[in-house]
């Protein structure tokens, strides 16, 4: 049994696919030099089988389309003086701006880097999104780590 | 109303605006004298990023005919794009002059681009491979002129449909109306793009078929829609010379189509349709073009609002 301290302040995102916790904390561009993280990876859960969770300290402003977007059915339970105050359940987001980036070498946001990169819901079974400009359409379910901008490439 | 609207993709405006603007357009073809001021004082801008002759024409002389007045550029290399400015900056300045903007630009969305950043209407005169909606508008306008309406038909799109805009535009904006079937003629290659065949057609329930043989649908087809194999649309130009041939209409595959099939073609041609079909009173493609402009004039009177201005002033 590993026994990781609660937090006293933050967030605590819960029911994540096994496997997903490191990509997750990645997306969300926590500073790991100074913020107390924890992963916890394939920990059991009674839900799913298998699950990963991050434990996040201090933290409490994060992207949560972008983690619906990653992964709709992970749980964030805000944690104030060691209290749950919040509990969110994530959904799929209809509509998402600048977390995902359009492959199409014939979009134009290809060429104009200042548009904002727009993709609304389609199909939310199988999480397919339409890019707004091109109608593109991709999908989030399995690989689709290259389709994601990382954070500091936006704020370039 | 349409004043101060813009025409971005073929489903922006509802059936019955479509049928508003037609009728302007039968006012316009029955007494063009009556329009030839609507647009005095007003002011067009084309930004033709990617060449065209037909759709530029087509929209200056539109508001040539309207006593408006016209400015622009027909390739990118002698604006400032080639100093490497982007759409929005170059929208934002062309709204400080004119009153409305066509823009045609080789990437597809380049229309929602422009839209997005100024207060004046914009019109997509092709967006790469994407849209085509005022090719659309002449497609809907021919048909509607030469057939009466839009229910009840088979349409035959053949060639290029993968690049092929005015395909895209043309099959959302038939999507709309009653017991409209579509028959899709390509090579695996260039078949329509995975979004028109799901979120029009499945989600629509729309009765259609893709197919490679261009002679077993043409008995069925009530309407002929030709495109031609875009060279600039592929990578790579071996691709291009291995598929630009595969359909070619002729006058012996015209006998194996019904008496009242219409042939359609947004043009250029290269070399789809012979030249012997052009004397078939079923090839109705040039009279697409000169329906178009009528139909472009109505679409920029609408958008500026000036029809039901110089109605009632009886102009």
């Amino acid at each position: 049994m590993v026994v990781i301290d609660s937090i006293k302040n933050g967030i605590v995102i819960d029911h994540i696919t096994a496997g997903l916790g490191m990509k997750l904390l990645e997306y969300l561009d926590i500073d790991t030099s100074s913020d107390t993280v924890a992963v916890i990876m394939n920990a059991v859960s009674n839900k799913y089988g298998r699950k990963d969770v991050v434990k996040i300290e201090n933290v409490t402003d994060i992207d949560l389309a972008a983690l619906g977007l990653i992964d709709p059915k992970a749980t964030v339970n805000y944690i104030v003086d060691h209290v749950i105050s919040q509990k969110i359940n994530l959904t799929v987001p209809e509509r998402v701006v600048n977390i995902i980036k359009c492959k199409n070498p014939r979009c134009v946001t290809s060429v104009e880097t200042n548009a904002p990169q727009l993709f609304s819901l389609i199909d939310k079974e199988n999480r397919e999104y339409r890019c707004e400009y091109c109608d593109e359409i991709i999908s989030m379910k399995g690989g689709y780590n290259n389709e994601f901008i990382h954070r500091q490439w936006f704020d370039r | 109303m349409l004043k101060g609207r813009n025409l971005l993709e073929p489903m922006d405006f509802t059936t019955d605006e479509l049928k508003e603007l037609f009728s302007l357009a039968d006012k316009i073809i029955e007494n063009p004298e009556k329009y030839s001021k609507a647009c005095n004082g007003k002011l067009l801008a084309t930004l033709f990023y990617e060449p065209s002759t037909r759709t530029r024409f087509s929209f200056e002389a539109a508001m040539l005919r309207l006593g408006g007045k016209v400015i622009g550029f027909s390739e990118a290399h002698v604006s400032s794009v080639a100093k490497g400015e982007s759409i929005s900056d170059t929208i934002r300045t062309v709204a400080c002059y004119a009153d409305l903007a066509v823009i045609r630009h080789p990437k597809e969305g380049a229309a929602i681009v422009a839209e997005a950043c100024t207060e004046i209407p914009i019109i997509n005169a092709g967006d790469g491979g994407h849209h085509h909606p005022t090719q659309t508008l002449t497609d809907l306008y021919t048909i509607r002129k030469e057939r009466g309406g839009f229910d009840n038909m088979t349409v035959g799109l053949c060639g290029d449909l993968k690049f092929g805009r005015t395909v895209h535009s043309l099959i959302k904006a038939l999507s709309r109306y009653k017991n409209v079937s579509f028959i899709l003629i390509s090579p695996e290659e260039l078949k329509i793009p995975d979004y028109v065949r799901k979120e029009v057609l499945i989600k629509n329930n729309i009765k259609f078929e893709e197919v490679e043989s261009m002679q077993e649908a043409l008995p069925r087809l009530d309407i002929l829609y030709m495109t031609r194999v875009q060279r600039e649309r592929f990578f790579n130009e071996e691709d291009y010379v291995r598929l630009k041939d595969r359909y070619i209409l002729d006058g012996a595959k015209m006998k194996l189509a019904k008496d009242d099939m219409m042939v359609l073609h947004p043009l250029p041609r290269v070399n789809e349709i012979s030249v012997e079909v052009d004397s078939d009173p079923r090839a109705l493609y040039f009279k697409q073009v000169k329906y178009g402009m009528f139909v472009r004039m109505a679409l920029i009177m609408s958008l500026l609002g000036v029809e039901f201005q110089n109605e009632t002033q009886g102009v």
